[in-house]
């Protein structure tokens, strides 16, 4: 462990429990308990307890907040609901994605929640660029959970049965064994879970209490990665950064209508652009043949062996058995069944562009039959 | 028949001039659920520190280097079907390659068990 490294509010209940960990964002994490291909299976049948808490818990507050928001992200605040987390992402000039985060309106402040290895950047970047009258608070003394699975709701519900009135990207205050909660229904996994914010002392117990459902296992970093990959989900700092937009990254979900049409935040002009014209690359979902995993950094070649593109992330799929991965392409070379060549350490694989997620979404849907 | 260890965490069977190598149970403690796996062809000359397979986890690519000189007789194909075993049985059925050794005396560079062990300790 390096001086540098911070520790987690559940660090020695994480040791306690046999957890490898490892060096991530700047903290000693859990990597892995029983290992990666049980708890990633684990969680798409049961239900994954995962510490967070190295993700950047924000409030935002001050008069005109979400105009001033408005002018550094994408997302639509004047119409966003109270307790209706919005995926967005902060950007810069060029459109290049700076960070992507969860934006809740919370009363009379906002809550964002950010990725660990950039908060301290982010928090930079939103003081610079926020008037005066707008206050980012740091919640340092807020730990995460996520419960993810098939039956994280039945097991969340067991502690506080109010959640079941929560659907897909609903959030809520709650009070479970006598702790103040914010819970969100979302996740990083492709299925039905939740987002527990509480505070840092607490952690431990619910951690514990939630641990001693039977439906639960703790999951480490390892299948939180193979799990998001599976589910399409793209990884900050791999799948996007400062070098992409979000329509090369074919995250246009995260443009709101109104501000694709009025613009007003950064990078509107490039962004625009890509919308009309299409962008000149695009993310694009891979399945690979044969078993081995084609990896981050792997080059995207063309017939003449010519770079094209990059592998972002590439791992084995433990739901298809099989190497998946995601790359940046040509944008005419993005259509799914597309065939594309990997080289990677002297060799070249096989590949064709499919359409993500590789494993469906399962997420708990308002309407939708539980 | 002896048993050797080497630094990158390889054990090296030894019978007569014909060695068998694996991956150590410490190996694939730290590799983890072990994905796919590629070994050399029979017939293919190894030079000792040289690469001689490939073993991949959920997680990363690593290479095995051949311990000690010489000539694959042959590639675990069962560890190629099922890279599990390198999990599962590592020092057993799991082994990737045997191979006829061109010089018997290079083993005298390799660790023996407690030397391994205290090795691993020191890791």
């Amino acid at each position: 462990m390096s001086d540098t490294e911070r520790l987690l509010p559940l660090d020695g209940w994480h040791r306690r429990l046999g957890a490898r960990m490892v060096s991530f964002a700047g903290y000693s994490m859990p990597i892995q308990y029983e290992g990666i291909i049980a708890e990633h299976r684990w969680t798409r049948e049961s239900a994954g307890l995962f510490d967070v808490s190295h993700m950047g818990q924000l409030l935002i507050a001050g008069a005109d907040a979400g105009t001033a928001l408005e002018a550094l992200l994408p997302a639509d605040l004047a119409i966003l609901k109270e307790g209706r987390p919005k995926y967005s992402m902060l950007l810069t000039e060029e459109g290049g994605i700076v960070d992507d985060l969860m934006i809740t309106r919370r009363g009379d402040h906002f809550y964002m929640v950010v990725n660990g290895a950039t908060k301290e950047g982010d928090i930079a970047h939103l003081e610079a660029r926020l008037p005066r009258t707008v206050v980012v608070d740091h919640m340092k003394e807020q730990a995460l959970l996520a419960l993810q699975g098939p039956k994280a709701a039945e097991a969340l519900a067991r502690l506080v049965p109010e959640v079941a009135e929560l659907s897909f990207m609903t959030a809520g205050a709650y009070t479970l064994a006598g702790i103040r909660a914010w819970i969100s229904r979302s996740g990083y996994t492709g299925e039905d879970g939740f987002e527990i914010s509480v505070p840092a002392a607490s952690v431990e117990s619910l951690a514990t209490l939630l641990l001693d459902q039977p439906e639960v296992r703790p999951i480490g970093l390892g299948a939180r990665d193979s799990l998001r990959l599976e589910a399409g989900l793209p990884l900050y700092g791999h799948d996007m950064d400062t070098g992409t937009t979000p329509v090369e990254a074919d995250l246009h979900f995260a443009l709101a209508r109104r501000r694709r049409e009025q613009g007003g935040f950064p990078g509107w002009n490039r962004i625009a652009a890509e919308l009309r014209d299409g962008p000149v690359r695009k993310r694009v979902g891979l399945m690979v043949d044969g078993r081995q995993p084609v990896r981050e950094g792997a080059i995207v070649v063309d017939a003449d062996g010519n770079e094209v593109g990059k592998v972002t992330s590439g791992g084995f799929s433990p739901t298809l058995e099989a190497p998946i991965a995601m790359a940046y392409v040509p944008t005419a070379s993005a259509e799914p069944g597309t065939a594309i060549s990997i080289a990677q350490r002297g060799r070249v694989f096989a590949a064709r562009v499919v359409p993500m997620p590789f494993v469906p979404h399962r997420y708990h849907r308002k309407g939708a039959a539980a | 028949m002896s048993v050797y260890y080497s630094k990158e965490h390889e054990w090296i069977r030894v019978d007569g001039d014909v060695a068998a190598v694996g991956i150590t149970d410490f190996a694939q403690a730290q590799l983890g659920d072990v994905v796919f796996v590629e070994v050399p062809e029979a017939g293919r000359r190894l030079s000792r520190g040289g690469e001689a397979a490939v073993v991949e986890s959920v997680k990363a690519a690593s290479d095995v280097y051949a311990p000690l000189s010489g000539e694959v007789v042959e590639g675990n194909q069962a560890l190629v079907d099922d890279p599990a075993l390198a999990n599962s049985d590592p020092e057993g059925a799991g082994w990737f390659f045997r191979m006829r050794l061109s010089d018997t005396h290079e083993v005298n560079d390799l660790m023996d068990a407690d030397q391994y062990k205290a090795f691993c300790d020191s890791q």
